[in-house]
């Protein structure tokens, strides 16, 4: 099940807001289609994005993927864990495998986000 | 691509039962993964794991002068081969690039089987079928005829033995009987595409559903896809054709100086490979590990400040090592074991380093006789 207190992007992070805090990861759909992720690399804490900029890669066993910033702002933690334990995307994509915190300089930009149920039926059509 | 519709295996069906993830593989609509490419990679190192490689194509070459024919297309020396064995061998141009990759198999004096690449099954066989004019030989493609599984790991004998009457143990690696599994008329073939024991198993395409289910049974083997495929083979340095070589590729240049024979006589490319021999290649393809963190993959270049001096053929995650590896050409300078070098990954410049291979080579264990 996509989770309903999250955004998606079309590129398949999701947001999960609190505050003006989101977090960012891949969804469910996306692990699923890359297969055993390796690694992810993305930015260090501190660093200023803007929406739709490069957020990082991810590699997986068989390809790679650019991940991007769904929303603008900065960078204020990573998910080190992924660093020893990058089957967290696969195995927990909604929770331990996030990958960065960013604090939104524009949280506005949420809303052009897609909810869990129109995202459900992009991905419907992308798989056809 | 075209807009043809995918070419499907007689096992499509039991792939999409099985949950397969299907993908366009150069036509062919195959499973790159069932669970994951890690789980089946580590079942097929440690335990067993069952293929479906019926894209593969199969041509046959009989009569009198099939040996000759082969002998001129091959560089390798197929008259050392006996009944019952076969061996890799390299399917030349005059330019001694690769038409393809294949295996033969000798039926008989006159009767050789010939497995060669699917993508590349109509041009060979177009290719064999045009230097066999004027001679005694009839060429034959035999693809629709054949699906092929590959059961591979070190358990695939314990598996496949008590299915068949053939006695596997006396089937050494690549070595290859006729026999029957499961009922079903098949060649029992000891090889593989994995760097582990195992055997291909070429049979009717009608019965191979129900074989594929049978060698499943249990849950000793698990499916594998493509992914897993490419992962072991890396692993184990096995060649992908349109990956590490190709047309513009020699064997000298590939590192398979193994199946060029030039003392057997006259060949397609020999004058260029013996020149090779003597003058050494131009490039190398070379085994290498990242040493800063990324993955080098297919046809991303490698550099050495603004010039271009090489190309990765091929990479991966290698789930046994646990690293980044891959395959690249280099000059023949620096393809020495422990050259470092920089890979463009992304507009990137990353540290790699050349290792020897194969990354992977299995405990030698002989089949309990």
């Amino acid at each position: 099940m996509t989770p309903e207190d999250s955004r998606y992007a079309k590129s398949h992070e999701y947001v999960h807001v609190e505050g003006e805090v989101a977090t960012v990861g891949i969804t469910d759909y996306a692990q699923k289609e890359l297969g055993d992720v390796v690694f992810v690399e993305v930015p260090k804490v501190g660093s200023q994005l803007e929406a739709a900029d490069e957020l990082g890669s991810i590699e997986s066993v068989k390809a790679v993927s650019e991940l991007f910033a769904p929303v603008s702002g900065e960078v204020i933690e990573v998910n080190e864990a992924l660093a020893l334990k990058p089957e967290l995307v696969n195995t927990d994509p909604y929770g331990d495998g996030w990958m960065v915190k960013i604090r939104m300089s524009d949280p506005t930009e949420v809303d052009e986000l897609m909810n869990a149920e129109e995202y459900d039926e992009y991905t419907e059509t992308e798989s056809h | 691509m075209s807009d043809q519709p995918l070419k499907k295996t007689p096992l499509n069906q039991v792939e999409h039962d099985l949950g397969g993830k299907m993908i366009d593989f150069g036509g062919w609509e195959l499973p790159v993964q069932f669970t994951g490419i890690l789980d089946e990679h580590a079942a097929v190192r440690t335990k067993a794991g069952l293929f479906d490689v019926s894209h593969m194509g199969e041509i046959t070459v009989k009569g009198p002068d099939a040996l000759s024919l082969l002998q001129r297309a091959t560089c390798n020396d197929v008259s050392k081969l006996q009944d019952g064995r076969a061996h890799y061998n390299g399917l030349l141009y005059p330019t001694a690039g690769f038409v393809d990759d294949i295996l033969i198999y000798r039926m008989g004096a006159d009767d050789y089987f010939v497995v060669v690449n699917a993508s590349n099954s109509d041009k060979d066989f177009e290719w064999l079928a045009d230097c066999a004019k004027g001679s005694d030989v009839e060429v034959t493609n035999r693809s629709a005829d054949y699906a092929q599984l590959a059961l591979q790991g070190p358990d695939a004998q314990r598996i496949l033995q008590p299915l068949t009457d053939t006695d596997l143990a006396s089937i050494k690696y690549y070595r290859f009987a006729r026999g029957k599994v499961d009922g079903v008329d098949a060649i029992i073939s000891r090889t593989g595409y994995t760097g582990e024991d195992g055997f291909e198993l070429y049979v009717a395409p009608s019965e191979s559903p129900r074989l594929f289910r049978k060698l499943l049974e249990g849950g000793q083997a698990v499916p594998c896809g493509l992914g897993a495929r490419d992962t072991l083979r890396l692993e184990a340095k096995m060649a992908l054709y349109g990956n590490d070589i190709d047309e513009t590729t020699t064997p000298l240049e590939a590192d398979l100086g193994w199946i060029v024979k030039v003392e057997k006589g006259d060949f397609y490319g020999r004058d260029v490979l013996q020149r090779e021999e003597a003058e050494g290649p131009k490039r190398k393809l070379v085994g290498f590990e990242m040493v800063d963190r990324g993955i080098g993959r297919h046809g991303y270049p490698i550099v050495d400040g603004s010039e271009e001096i090489g190309v990765v053929t091929s990479g991966t995650h290698s789930p046994t090592l646990k690293k980044a590896i891959g395959l690249a050409y280099l000059p023949l300078g620096k393809s020495v074991p422990g050259s470092e070098f920089m890979v463009l990954i992304r507009g990137k410049e990353t540290r790699a380093r050349v290792v020897p291979t194969p990354f992977y080579k299995r405990s030698v264990k002989e089949p309990a006789s």
